[in-house]
């Protein structure tokens, strides 16, 4: 049962193959055997699981149907769930318990969804190996001695590791197709504004956006149906209609426009990686898509700008972290300085304070213009060169990333060698456009991913090129030995 | 410009994050490397260059002056890691 995917699961459901219960029982189950392998829950809401699969029974009983009604999922750890705790990696949230949901929770449990944990992330969402959690490493199931990618790293390996069909993750720099990438899957991150990103722990809010991760692009679309749309608690949502995205995946690629950035193709790119993108780019082809070469001039700008812009909107953002209201304090504080001071010191890991001190210089008096507008006005370079680029083509496409999943401890000297890895998946954060990686293959048995990008709210149109691909391609259904 | 110890801990107070003196030199490294990075933004020509702010350039949505939250103090308290009759409670402040 753990072998099959969210749409087949929808079938199963609708024609009585099997209950949700009976599936929610199953997939605990596997959790509980396997995860210890693989570190990628925090949290497994066992009680809660089987609460809402009997729900999603009695409500099919009654006569209700839906494609989620009793799915099983697992939400990144940085999503607020109501009485559940919502640690976001960190030990300053270890004893946190949301008082309330995220809309993104809210609604995936209103459309049935059942709740199987809360999955490991790097702290604060700031990584792209899930080595910064409090919780420790999680390991990538193609080979546990390498990372998963991070920061929805733990999402990431619990589906490769069909420990469950799908998962959310979020993506702030790369973070839902950097791990999507390294451990095989397809993951989206939508335009910026269209999931809301209410309950969602902020970490860089012109950047952050919440999305699917699954298997097959036919899943991600599912997930992102009960995800996407205006909310109005959220202040940056998008009143956009939602289209209906399963509608989407059938469409023919005849004639479809892709562009191939040549800065995606240079120095840097391990060349087996470019190998197994350009024979996608072939697969693309054979399907009618027509191939042209552009150029993002400015995208080598791109993580200078993103290390000024996130840093310090994280200093901000995590500001509210000060041992009084929720969250870890210290013990027998001095006084109110020595309180926060503590609370933080001890509640923060090393990667986190770093970020935070970037950016409280980057914001500090006399360095704003030099660092935070800089960036911003980088942010418009870059924004003006994809606008520039759709006006010639539909969909860009080039790797996820530069490496393949590196060995667990391997880029842990200098942070900054880490940062490097997000180079292809950055852009789109800054421009705010919706970006997907779908698996294209594999070097030494560790997974490669290809990147697409479309103008804003056109997910449905990257789901239709990651959907026709899977069609005639293979490697989004192999699994990782052991699993 | 590389930044010393002192400005070190300059921002880690400014930030209010309590940093071991023994991670002091591994620190001032990192922040160096990542500033290092950053630098290479002053390369960039942008003269004439708007700020992006948002990526779709919305603006704040209003809405109307009504309240629309209730009052959920004991709820929110509940996680404080210190409250008492309603209040949250820290170390003393004015003697």
């Amino acid at each position: 049962m753990h072998q099959l995917t969210l749409a087949e699961i929808a079938r199963g459901l609708a024609d009585k193959s099997f209950s949700a219960e009976e599936l929610t029982r199953a997939l605990l189950q596997r959790i509980h055997q396997l995860d210890p392998q693989l570190n990628s829950f925090i949290s497994v809401t066992d009680d809660l699981a089987i609460a809402q699969a009997q729900a999603a029974d009695a409500r099919r009983a009654a006569g209700e149907t839906g494609a989620l009604l009793g799915a099983p999922i697992a939400h990144k750890d940085l999503f607020c769930t109501l009485d559940v705790r919502t640690s976001c990696g960190s030990k300053m949230l270890d004893s946190f318990k949301a008082p309330y949901d995220a809309t993104v929770v809210a609604r995936l449990a209103a459309a049935g969804t059942v709740t199987l944990g809360k999955t490991n992330m790097d702290e604060f969402a700031m990584g792209s190996a899930n080595e910064s959690s409090h919780y420790g490493a999680v390991k990538n199931p193609w080979n546990l001695e390498h990372v998963p990618g991070g920061s929805s790293g733990g999402s990431a390996a619990a589906v490769a590791a069909r420990l469950l069909p799908a998962a959310t993750g979020t993506d702030t720099g790369g973070s839902i197709r950097q791990p999507a990438a390294l451990t095989s899957l397809t993951g989206l991150k939508p335009t910026y504004g269209r999931v809301s990103r209410w309950g969602m722990i902020a970490y860089a809010s012109s950047l952050d956006q919440g999305g699917p991760m699954a298997r097959t692009a036919e899943d991600c679309a599912l997930l992102l149906q009960g995800m996407a749309g205006f909310d109005p608690k959220d202040s940056t949502s998008i009143d956009e209609p939602v289209p209906d995205y399963s509608a989407s995946l059938n469409g023919s690629l005849q004639g479809l426009r892709i562009g191939l950035p040549k800065e995606y193709f240079g120095a840097g790119l391990d060349p087996r990686i470019a190998d197994l993108v350009q024979a996608s780019v072939k697969e693309l082809e054979k399907l009618g898509a027509v191939i042209k070469e552009i150029s993002l001039p400015n995208m080598q700008h791109a993580i200078p700008a993103y290390y000024v812009i996130a840093p310090a909107e994280a200093s901000s953002n995590l500001s509210r972290f000060d041992g009084v209201r929720f969250g870890y304090r210290c013990e027998n504080p001095k006084d109110l300085t020595d309180l926060y001071k503590r609370s933080r010191g001890e509640g923060f890991g090393s990667e986190v304070q770093r970020r935070i001190m970037v950016g409280t210089y980057a914001l500090s008096a006399g360095y704003y213009d030099a660092y935070y507008l800089k960036a911003q006005k980088i942010r418009r370079l870059i924004k003006n060169d994809f606008m520039a680029a759709f006006e010639g083509v539909d969909v860009i496409l080039g790797p996820t990333t530069p490496n393949l999943a590196w060995k667990i401890g391997a880029k842990n000297a200098d942070p900054v060698a880490a940062y490097l890895e997000d180079v292809y998946t950055i852009t789109a954060n800054l421009a705010g456009l919706p970006g997907l990686s779908m698996p294209a293959g594999f070097v030494d048995g560790l997974p490669v991913g290809v990147q697409l990008l479309a103008p804003y709210f056109q997910e449905g149109r990257l789901l239709n090129v990651a959907h026709q691909y899977q069609q005639v391609t293979d490697w989004h259904t192999r699994a990782p030995n052991g699993f | 410009m590389a930044l010393e110890r002192c400005d070190v801990e300059k921002i880690a107070h400014l930030a209010r994050l309590g940093l071991n003196e023994a991670d002091l030199p591994r620190t001032t490294d990192a922040l160096n490397s990542i500033l290092g990075l950053v630098d290479q933004m002053q390369a960039v020509d942008t003269d004439g260059i708007e700020p992006l702010a948002h990526p779709l350039e919305a603006s704040q949505r209003l809405r109307a002056d009504v309240v629309t939250e209730s009052n959920q103090r004991d709820r929110y308290q509940a996680i404080a890691p210190s409250t008492d009759s309603g209040l949250y409670l820290v170390p003393k402040v004015i003697e």
